[in-house]
């Protein structure tokens, strides 16, 4: 039956035409096709994984600015408490100071007053004996007016005087 | 509402079964009214020098197509085939009827004696195939244009690029690379080409008028060569572990000392797998067209059998024409499916190395 029998001819232009369609396809159609399925399912992927990669990273991120948040609030009640221990210290320390100082100027002043008592006292007594000097020589001079007084001054102080050397 | 249209589509069939009866009984009647089926499908089955259209009452319509033809005595010949046509003579020529070359160009030697010349004429399936090989070329080339100047990173294809990424895709995972394994990369071009190319000659030749109807794959020289490729593809890269299997195989001694029996075989094996494949599609789709062809010559053997019969005839032709019309859009498929994942498999079985025993 002729059905059966491949004739040349057809045979034929199948080479010429399955050959052309062949290279044609091989290097212009399928390649660039498949190529770019994988890539593109590659390219997915990747972003696939990055994407995952940068929700780890960011709910760590998100984990460290808590424990950042925590270190942050613990550190400042730190220096709060520090500063407040820092006051009362100064204060204290002012404090001493103050009650030395006002001890030291107290003491000064007491100091002062004594010396300055002193001084008036010396002053007065000085004044006293000047003065008390001045009222003997007033006195003297009344008393030693005559010369009969002047002589029995005399002798009376030369007994004096002869009297302290027995 | 939806009723009413059953019943005109109801009457309309009903109209178009009386009319072949018609133009039966307009026309001559009696020996020349009778339709030779075995004439029609076989017509329409193998090849021819020109495509036939229609025929209008007398008048052909056909496409003529060159002829081209080596003789030992005369040398090249190429013209058109309308100077052959009505058992006319052409440099020497003719078609001829009868014989072991009925339908066939054949030329008279110098005895007389009606011999066949060189010929590489492009007859009714050669034409067809390169118009189908053209539509498959540009739709490839014309799909792939799209991914020029664009980036794996640019959005997927939609549309009809969409559906043939798909459908490339499909095939390329998991036809050719499932089968071959991991050497399919040498293979994919072969194998989707030989795929999309026995589709695209498959559903064209369903198609009923010019220029689709080419049974081009129901040709016996096309599914040789197809089966031929894939011959060379898996010999040529067959594997030495692929050529010790089949002269040395893991069997008992006595089976291939003496007598190389399992040898013997293997080697016929070689030869019955591309027989298999060559014969697998050309009989399916061969077989589609027949059956369809004759499903619709029903119509015109009925129709000198009385007009209820043939009415009811064409009714049934109808119905089982449309269903044998997209059984075979399935079989087109399947068939090169089949045809492409059987090629994979070969060649993936003569891609043996030592790690896969």
């Amino acid at each position: 039956m002729s059905l059966l029998n491949p004739d040349i001819g057809v045979f034929f232009w199948m080479l010429v035409s399955f050959i052309i369609v062949f290279f044609i396809l091989a290097k212009f159609g399928f390649p660039a096709l498949v190529n770019m399925v994988n890539e593109r399912k590659q390219y997915i992927d990747e972003s696939l994984k990055s994407a995952r990669e940068a929700n780890e990273k960011l709910s760590h991120i998100k984990e460290e600015s808590e424990s950042i948040l925590v270190e942050a609030r613990k550190e400042q009640a730190k220096i709060l408490k520090e500063a407040m221990e820092t006051r009362t210290q100064i204060i204290n320390e002012a404090k001493e100071k103050a009650q030395s100082e006002g001890g030291r100027l107290l003491e000064e002043a007491r100091k002062q007053i004594q010396k300055e008592k002193d001084d008036a006292i010396r002053d007065i007594r000085k004044q006293v004996a000047e003065l008390s000097v001045e009222v003997a020589e007033k006195v003297l001079r009344k008393q030693l007016s005559s010369e009969v007084e002047q002589n029995g001054m005399i002798e009376r102080l030369l007994d004096e005087v002869s009297d302290s050397k027995k | 509402m939806k009723t009413l249209r059953y019943l005109w589509l109801f009457l309309l069939v009903f109209v178009t079964g009386l009319m072949p009866v018609y133009a039966d009984n307009t026309e001559t009647g009696g020996e020349k009214g009778k339709v030779d089926v075995q004439e029609i499908v076989f017509g329409h089955i193998s090849d021819s020098y020109e495509w036939h259209i229609l025929t209008y009452g007398d008048t052909h319509v056909s496409v003529p197509l060159p002829i081209i033809v080596y003789s030992s005595n005369t040398g090249w010949h190429a013209f058109l085939s309308s100077n052959l046509a009505h058992g006319q003579e052409y440099e020497g020529f003719y078609i001829a009827e009868t014989g072991d070359y009925a339908g066939k160009v054949v030329e008279k030697d110098a005895q007389g004696n009606e011999v066949r010349p060189l010929d590489i004429s492009i007859t009714k399936t050669a034409f067809s195939l390169m118009i189908n090989s053209l539509i498959l070329v540009l739709i490839i080339v014309g799909v792939s244009r799209w991914y020029k100047n664009r980036k794996p990173s640019s959005e997927a294809p939609k549309g009809f690029v969409g559906f043939m990424e798909m459908f490339v895709m499909m095939i390329h995972d998991d036809v050719i690379v499932s089968c071959v394994g991991k050497e399919y990369k040498r293979f994919a071009p072969y194998l989707l080409t030989a795929f999309f190319f026995i589709f695209i000659n498959n559903l064209m030749g369903l198609i009923p008028i010019f220029p689709g109807g080419g049974n081009v794959t129901g040709n016996i020289a096309i599914t040789l060569f197809l089966a031929l490729m894939t011959f060379l593809a898996v010999n040529i890269f067959g594997t030495k572990e692929y050529w010790k299997e089949i002269f040395w195989p893991d069997v008992p001694t006595w089976l291939k000392v003496p007598v190389p029996f399992m040898p013997v075989i293997e080697l016929f094996g070689i030869f019955t797998k591309p027989f298999a494949l060559t014969v697998r599609l050309f009989a399916n789709i061969m077989a589609g067209h027949a059956i369809i062809l004759s499903l619709v010559s029903i119509i015109f053997i009925t129709a000198s059998l009385g007009v209820v019969l043939n009415t009811s005839m064409t009714i049934i032709s109808v119905l089982f024409s449309v269903f044998m019309s997209c059984l075979e859009v399935l079989v087109a498929f399947i068939q090169a499916y089949v045809f492409t994942m059987l090629s994979a498999v070969f060649i993936g079985l003569a891609q043996v190395h030592h790690e896969h025993k």
